[in-house]
């Protein structure tokens, strides 16, 4: 708590220093140096403008050049303090999660917009349209769509589409002509505008922003259906957003008069241009930079440079054909993400994947602090009490009319429906941001009288929708979903069905193929394996694709670092005596054992559930919570489970596989009684071997008696990796009785050779120790 | 594409199958082009190989169990039918089944049903209980390598302890279905309802438990 409450004074004292020194700065500069700064040794009478002559009077040891470093210095000095105040709010854990961080940053920038306006009598830094929208925005929607889950995000293309396109034209529709009515009804008195204005304050005002989303859905835990439908609707609807700014824009500066409906008819083309340009654009960067990364082998260490300038030339180059500069970002992290994943090195994507997160968590920080320093210029604030009342409104309320006629036109498509819960979070949850004021901003004000008003009433959206919505979200979330679903005290055998059950409906999740095979998608499948693959990814990395190849390449590489980090991050005593009971500690807080704790006095009933508590593999659902996080990277916890139920798997498959061939009785069976029955073996397609497999003939102790055509089909089994699993050991039971110390212990040998169909052929074995040794 | 035509699915089946299972029109044509995509050999059946095929049962504790569960007894091939057969447990029952016809056989998904497809998951040599070995024998297949045999035995013999109530020390189908708190059957796979009670648990225990 020391600690804290002296970072605490240490940030503002820092703060407010560096305010001061800015503040100072800007200071001298705006009135040329009149007087010099206090402790500078000499002074230099050149920089005190005004012409002075160039007297000098001897030679200056230290001068301060302010003028020198000014601008570099105040971009360097806003980094930091937006830096700074990220981690004055991150000090008090329990406020950011009750506060969404971009609340309190907007808080912070209004003081610090406060301490400026104080010093200054106006308001030196605001937020201007081109910082942002170059310099800004850019970083946070690279890392949108690097980070995308491009699986989730296609499968549910349709309805994303659905609610970014009609959706967002129906909210600015609806709120253009809403206002227009009320205005035409005399509810705003007497202001300068039009319909046509009205229908571009709504077009600008009705795109949900993706940076507040993302901040907001941070803290709230939502399945990933919900938060990729948000998440990506925020995104998509900036095509939308930017043809109807710009259509209206148009229509403005013609006049009323000049439309019909061949401007009509041009707007509808501009819009699919634009997106579909937009796109196109993305995804030729994408195919750039999957290419470059191919060929980086010799040049590792500037390999990640190359994502970031050739994101950032996609932006400047849709931004430079009025396309839309938004789509062409994200699709372009969207479609190369597989491929410099698989290109670059380890370390190149580790660097990429964290500076990526920097710059997204550092330009949203700054927008944050930015949108609230602007406020504080009394300059911009036009209060009309009616307009900015009545846009609140209607946003909100126009959102969830739309958001619930779309949902139910798309429930009768949709094979999983949406429920009424997604429905409210996803209308609850259409936060308004920068975007928005960028754009604003951006108005011109000799075409636009009424720009002011217009600003002021989309800061205070603004506002409103980060700090007030973003606030009651995540209570209203649990309140709804409390409604449903109480928790309830579970005795073990409850907990273990409903394990069981969770595994089960995983896995016939997964037969059922939830996510989905269909015709367009393998085709999709068989062209990008077939073709981009071959194009532009590095041969060796095609080899690395399959699922299960890369949890045994995991393995391999991380196997003991995670094994160390394993032993280091559990909470658990290492104890080596036989007490095996009172084994385990209890965790400091946990909500079912407080429960149980209560009724339950016998400790070993305690601790029966606590064991289970703590061992039980978690279902996959509850394993990917943390999608997409603009804080978090993936995290490998997980990855010992799986480890362990492959393996599990993998080997009694084999036992089964072997017992089957020679009839032997494995050793302890875990399987159902019916693999003991010899399996007759189909062979199926037996003339349509793919002609670049080339398997060696072996003969192996245990498996040497089988016929080469035998081999092919267990090798078969597996797909286009053939197999050939040799278990150097016999295979033993899973270890009974052993110290927990051991957690992570992997099962006796089973060495797994694979080989691909590449033309080359590389053989990689991969050995799984005994980790006793 | 020979063999392609006889396998190809036949308006009159997917009557049938709709019928018999409950599924819509469009659920049924796609889990048929599911189900063919998983027929590697193109013969209209799909064996174990073809489960195992699918990489996600491999890292799924109970991934072979549930394969087997497709099977029938004895059998190694199943059909469209039977494929779709096992799959209805897991529909989601609707209200208006309710009023349905009385006399007419419980439907594929009911309560019942699937509480009978999840209790032969536990019991392997159908003898209509679950002793203790066979329980012993699932709980190793959830649980990590961390817990001993000792520790493994006591929490099976609590949880027939808890279950049990005709004291023959295994659980019969009927104490089964007496186990509370199974909301979580009456969800399709990949619903929402599912995923929310998860979500809450997760969050709850996420906020509050510090080693999970």
């Amino acid at each position: 708590m020391a600690c804290r409450t002296c970072l605490w004074l240490l940030g503002t004292t820092f703060f407010t220093c560096t305010v001061r020194l800015v503040v100072e700065g800007t200071e001298v500069g705006a009135t040329q140096g009149s007087h010099p700064e206090p402790g500078v040794v000499g002074s230099n009478h050149s920089q005190a403008g005004g012409g002075h002559g160039s007297s000098i009077s001897g030679i200056q040891i230290v001068t301060f050049k302010w003028h020198h470093v000014e601008a570099p210095y105040l971009i360097a000095l806003w980094i930091l303090v937006a830096g700074v105040s990220k981690m004055v709010v991150e000090l008090n854990h329990n406020l950011t999660s009750v506060i969404p961080e971009s609340a309190l940053l907007i808080i912070i920038g209004w003081i610090l917009g406060g301490i400026i306006y104080g010093a200054d009598k106006m308001q030196t830094f605001t937020l201007t349209p081109t910082v942002f929208f170059f310099y800004l925005l850019p970083q946070v929607i690279l890392d949108a769509g690097y980070f995308m889950p491009n699986k989730l995000f296609f499968s549910n293309m349709g309805a994303i589409l659905v609610y970014a396109v009609i959706g967002t034209c129906w909210n600015a529709a609806t709120v253009g002509l809403g206002l227009w009515g009320c205005w035409l009804g005399g509810a705003m008195g007497d202001i300068d505008i039009g319909l046509l204005q009205f229908l571009l304050f709504g077009s600008l005002i009705a795109a949900v922003d993706p940076v507040a989303v993302i901040a907001v859905f941070e803290e709230v835990h939502v399945n990933e259906v919900l938060f990729i439908m948000v998440f990506g609707e925020s995104l998509l609807n900036d095509g939308v957003t930017v043809v109807l700014f710009n259509v209206f824009d148009a229509f403005v500066s013609l006049g009323g008069a000049e439309i019909d409906a061949v401007e009509i008819i041009k707007g509808i083309i501009s819009f699919f241009v634009v997106a579909f340009g937009g796109s196109l654009v993305g995804i030729i960067f994408a195919l750039l930079i999957s290419l470059l990364t191919r060929c980086t082998k010799n040049i590792q260490i500037i390999e990640p440079g190359f994502i970031f300038i050739l994101g950032y030339l996609s932006y400047l180059t849709a931004e430079m054909l009025s396309l839309s500069a938004i789509l062409s970002i994200v699709f372009c992290g969207i479609c190369c993400q597989k491929y410099i994943n698989a290109n670059m090195d380890e370390r190149s994507v580790t660097t990429v994947r964290y500076v990526m997160k920097v710059l997204a968590n550092g330009s949203e920080t700054i927008i944050f602090v930015f949108l609230g320093i602007s406020a504080i210029d009394p300059a911009v604030w036009v209060w009309n009490t009616g307009f900015i009342l009545l846009t609140l409104l209607f946003i909100f309320v126009f959102r969830f009319i739309g958001v619930f006629l779309l949902t139910w036109i798309l429930n009768k498509y949709r094979l999983v429906p949406l429920e009424f819960i997604d429905q409210v979070v996803m209308s609850y949850g259409g936060l308004r941001g920068a975007v928005a004021y960028g754009l604003v901003a951006m108005l011109d004000e000799n075409k636009f009288k009424e720009k002011n008003l217009m600003v002021s009433t989309t800061l205070i959206v603004v506002y409103f929708t980060v700090m007030l919505q973003g606030i009651t979200m995540k209570p209203l979330v649990t309140w709804l979903k409390v409604k449903r679903a109480a928790v309830t005290e579970l005795t073990l055998a409850e907990k273990i069905q409903n394990r069981t059950f969770d595994h089960m409906l995983v896995a016939i999740e997964d037969i059922s193929g939830q996510i989905g095979h269909n015709y367009m998608r393998d085709k999709w499948h068989n062209f990008e394996e077939r073709w981009l693959c071959w194009f532009l990814m590095k041969p060796s990395a095609r080899k690395s694709r399959d699922y299960i190849f890369n949890i045994f390449h995991q393995l391999n590489l991380k196997d003991a670092m995670s094994y160390v980090k394993e032993v280091r991050a559990t909470h658990k005593v290492r104890e080596s005596h036989d007490n095996l009971i009172l084994q385990d500690i209890v965790p400091s807080v946990c909500l079912d054992m407080h429960e149980q704790d209560l009724t339950m006095r016998e400790s070993e009933d305690f601790n029966a559930h606590h064991l289970l508590q703590q061992h039980l593999y978690r279902g996959r659902k509850q394993v990917l919570k943390h999608r997409y996080s603009r804080s978090h990277l993936e995290t490998n916890r997980d990855e010992n489970e799986v480890q362990e139920i492959f393996q599990r798997t993998m080997r009694s498959r084999l036992e089964s596989f072997k017992s089957a061939k020679m009839g032997v009785a494995p050793a302890k069976k875990i399987q159902t009684k019916h693999q003991k029955k010899d399996k007759p073996q189909k062979v199926r397609g037996e003339g349509t071997f793919s002609p670049f497999l080339h398997v060696r003939p072996h003969s192996h102790p245990l498996i040497g008696n089988v016929s080469l055509k035998k081999h092919y089909d267990m090798m078969k089994m597996y797909g286009n990796h053939v197999f050939d699993t040799i278990p150097l050991i016999p295979v033993q039971p899973l270890p009974q009785a052993r110290p927990p110390q051991l957690r992570g212990h992997q099962p006796p040998v089973v060495c797994i050779i694979i080989q691909s169909h590449s033309k080359a052929i590389s053989r990689i074995c991969l050995i799984l120790e005994n980790r006793l040794d | 594409m020979g063999s392609r035509a006889s396998t190809l699915l036949r308006e009159e089946e997917i009557e049938e199958i709709k019928k018999e299972t409950g599924f819509s029109h469009s659920q049924i044509t796609r889990l048929y082009s599911r189900f063919t995509s998983l027929d590697k050999g193109e013969n209209g059946t799909l064996s174990r190989e073809d489960f195992q095929r699918i990489p996600e049962l491999a890292i799924n504790p109970l991934g072979d169990r549930i394969i087997n569960a497709f099977f029938p007894e004895g059998e190694d091939q199943v059909n469209f039918r039977g494929f779709m057969r096992t799959l209805a447990h897991f529909r989601p029952i609707e209200d208006n089944e309710k009023n349905k016809d009385p006399t007419a056989s419980e439907p594929l998904n009911s309560r019942t049903n699937k509480l009978l497809f999840a209790f032969q998951l536990y019991d392997l040599d159908r003898d209509d209980k679950i002793s203790r070995d066979e329980l012993l024998q699932v709980l190793r297949m959830m649980v990590g390598v961390n817990i001993s045999d000792e520790q493994l035995g006591s929490i099976a013999d609590r949880t027939i302890q808890e279950a049990d109530q005709n004291g023959d020390n295994s659980i019969s189908f009927n104490e089964f279905i007496k186990v509370g708190n199974l909301q979580h059957i009456y969800v399709w796979a990949g619903d929402h309802y599912l995923i929310l009670t998860y979500i809450l648990l997760s969050v709850l225990q996420d906020c509050l438990c510090s080693s999970v």
